[in-house]
């Protein structure tokens, strides 16, 4: 069976090119001038007015903000970077005297020379010879490149010293206490990690500072019980110069050019990874443990339970 | 009177933050603490009041009946956060304008820097290398203080003062991460203000003397008391290093139960954690500070000789 045909339109006279082209144009401009009348334009243009309205406001933030408990809740809770915070918190935490703000801090200063970092690498190479020239072009050369270097060195000492005082404070507030003590022991990773980290860039600049301070640091492994040549029972152990734990951690038997390749690998790469995996495991504990420690009321000793049992009796009221 | 020699050393950029420090602990030890005595006046406040203590919401800030117990995150606490990255920042900016970060000569195998320090925060595992051998001062020792530092929690049995400052409630504890703490920064201090060229101790105010030319000897325990051949240099320190761990863990045990209360702690101890805590103690807490005095008093390098290692 042949498919029904369209209704065939009346023959017309037939039309030119130029004529058709015309009327298009003419309708078509008919529909813009609807659109940019006046009213339109105005309500448009007062919809701009409250960017929170639009389409693009919405698809990038998901939630209207107002100032309803509701909406404060999903701002922090739908955001990527703010969820690790929980909607609401204990209306003490939030003293500064508490915690002295030094964990955040501290993660804080882990950003920024993540950032300083990445820029700083943009201009260096880690081989011998190139290295220095590279500080060399980074002080004098490039657009604030003294200033990046600065702010990388200086942030990495702050950061040692906030870590300290972050731990000062855990242990001052006994924040380490059932359940907190798997944290406490992760953070005392982080410290490490972080000293590591100052360690490991010391040598990149590869100067006469650099060079011995890795030195004297890489001699010490070099008595390690066992596995090092020049520790006790190093050598019954086997070891020699050449294959022992200060071989492995330069990668020969002197500070040459493989300890700045692994420096600069272990700096740049391998512990920034570890401590972000840390600190993603020591947020989530922060959440779980049932977050900042307190302000807590205060226990009592009378309060305390008979020996055996680890459990204080709650406060009052509870 | 060189004070020159001081301003040298206490104005190295990389020094800064060590002064920086000599005002950040102070500040923030005040901070806690003045915190700790008020909560600690408020316990015994409540013990002596049982029905206060029923009543009362447990802590030194007046209670506001119409408070809710919560606050929102956004944006009670962001907004803290924002400012204190705010203020980082600018610290930052202001440091590293005003200072440069160092930068010597290019590295140079055959020319030995002296002295060669460490950046600061390591100049307290270096200055341990004046004390014991390297494979105690490098890798002993730090591993120690770090699985110390570990443990710490686990052996503390004292369920009281979790989330609080308080001293009364937390002596052992906070005393005993104190004197770790002093003595890593006494260390610290010693390796970058004392120390010159060749590691020798220099007083602040003293020149920094290239020449300086040491006639101090520094005698074994064993040579001192006359036992010069082995095994019995060997025996004799072995055996002074067992003295040591039983009049140091004597000693611990006597600070550890001085007051009733603390006996109340030591009966919620088990063996396990007690023992773990007086090992730590004794030879991380007790052998640093001892075998400091031990050389610089009375200038004794080894206590224990043994062919394989030395103490
Ligand atoms: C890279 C270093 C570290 C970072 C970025 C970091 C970050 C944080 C943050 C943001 C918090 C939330 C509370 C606060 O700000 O005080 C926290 C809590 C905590 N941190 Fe760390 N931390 C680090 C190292 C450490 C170290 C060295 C320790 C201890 C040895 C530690 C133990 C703890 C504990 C036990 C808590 C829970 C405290 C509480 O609930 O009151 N952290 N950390």
């Amino acid at each position: 069976m042949e498919p029904e045909k369209p209704e065939q339109p009346e023959p017309k006279t037939p039309v030119g090119l130029a004529t058709r082209v015309r009327e298009g144009m003419k309708e078509d401009l008919e529909a813009i001038k609807t659109k940019a009348n006046k009213d339109n334009v105005k309500a448009e243009i007062e919809n701009l007015k409250d960017p929170t309205k639009t389409q693009l406001y919405k698809s990038i933030f998901r939630v209207k903000h107002e100032p309803t408990p509701r909406s404060r809740s999903l701002g922090v809770l739908t955001n990527v970077f703010l969820h690790l915070h929980p909607a609401k918190i204990n209306r003490d935490a939030v003293r500064f005297s508490y915690t002295w703000g030094m964990g955040g801090i501290t993660f804080y200063l882990f950003i920024v020379l993540t950032f300083t970092g990445i820029l700083l690498m943009f201009y260096y190479h880690p081989s011998k010879g190139q290295a220095y020239q590279d500080i060399l072009y980074l002080e004098n050369d490039v657009p604030f490149g003294k200033l990046l270097r600065n702010m990388h060195r200086w942030g990495a000492h702050l950061m040692v010293i906030t870590t300290w005082l972050h731990m000062f404070r855990v242990v001052l507030t006994g924040s380490y206490k059932t359940p907190r003590e798997f944290n406490w022991a992760v953070g005392v990773v982080l410290l490490t990690l972080t000293l590591l980290l100052s360690f490991t860039g010391y040598l990149l600049p590869d100067d006469q500072l650099g060079f011995w301070a890795v030195t004297v640091g890489t001699n010490m492994a070099k008595a390690s019980p066992m596995l090092g040549n020049e520790g006790p029972f190093g050598a019954q152990a086997g070891m020699t110069p050449y294959n022992d734990v200060r071989f492995a951690l330069l990668g020969g038997s002197i500070v040459d050019a493989n300890a700045l390749l692994r420096s600069y690998i272990w700096h740049c790469i391998a512990i920034p990874t570890i401590v972000s995996v840390l600190l993603a495991v020591h947020f989530w504990r922060v959440r779980k443990d049932g977050g900042i420690s307190g302000p807590a009321p205060v226990m009592l000793e009378s309060e305390m339970r008979a020996a055996g049992s680890r459990a204080v009796k709650g406060a009052a009221g509870k | 009177m060189d004070w020159h020699q001081l301003w040298t050393i206490a104005t190295l950029p990389d020094n800064i933050p060590i002064v920086a420090m000599l005002f950040l602990i102070p500040f923030f030890s005040w901070l806690g603490f003045r915190q700790a005595i008020a909560n600690d006046r408020l316990i015994a406040q409540l013990e002596a009041d049982p029905k206060l203590a029923k009543t009362h919401h447990r802590k030194t800030w007046p209670w506001q009946p119409n408070w809710t117990k919560e606050l929102h995150v956004w944006p009670y606490l962001l907004r803290i956060e924002f400012l204190a990255t705010l203020i980082v920042t600018i610290i930052l900016y202001v440091w590293s304008i005003t200072l440069n970060a160092p930068l010597e000569e290019p590295s140079n195998p055959n020319l030995t820097m002296n002295p060669s320090k460490a950046p600061w925060y390591f100049l307290g595992l270096q200055e341990m290398l004046v004390y014991f051998d390297p494979w105690i001062a490098g890798v002993v020792m730090p591993t120690l203080i770090l699985i110390g530092l570990m443990v710490f929690p686990y052996v503390d049995a004292n369920p009281l003062g979790s989330g609080y400052y308080t001293w009364k409630q937390r002596k052992i504890a906070i005393g005993a991460f104190l004197v770790g703490f002093a003595t890593w920064v006494l260390l610290i201090i010693i390796g970058t203000f004392m120390r010159g060229p060749g590691w020798v101790w220099f007083w602040p105010g003293q020149t920094w003397d290239h020449n300086t030319v040491l006639y101090e000897v520094n005698r074994d325990l064993p040579d001192l008391v006359g036992i010069t051949s082995q095994p019995w240099k060997g025996i004799f320190g072995a055996v002074v290093v067992g003295l040591f761990f039983a009049l140091a863990g004597f000693v611990t045990h006597k600070l550890i139960m001085r007051k009733e209360f603390d006996k109340k702690i030591l009966e919620r101890t088990t063996l396990l954690q007690y023992l773990i805590f007086q090992f730590f103690a004794i030879t991380v807490l007790w052998a640093l500070p001892i075998k400091l005095l031990a050389r610089q008093l009375f200038r004794i390098k080894y206590v224990m000789v043994t062919p394989w290692f030395n103490i």
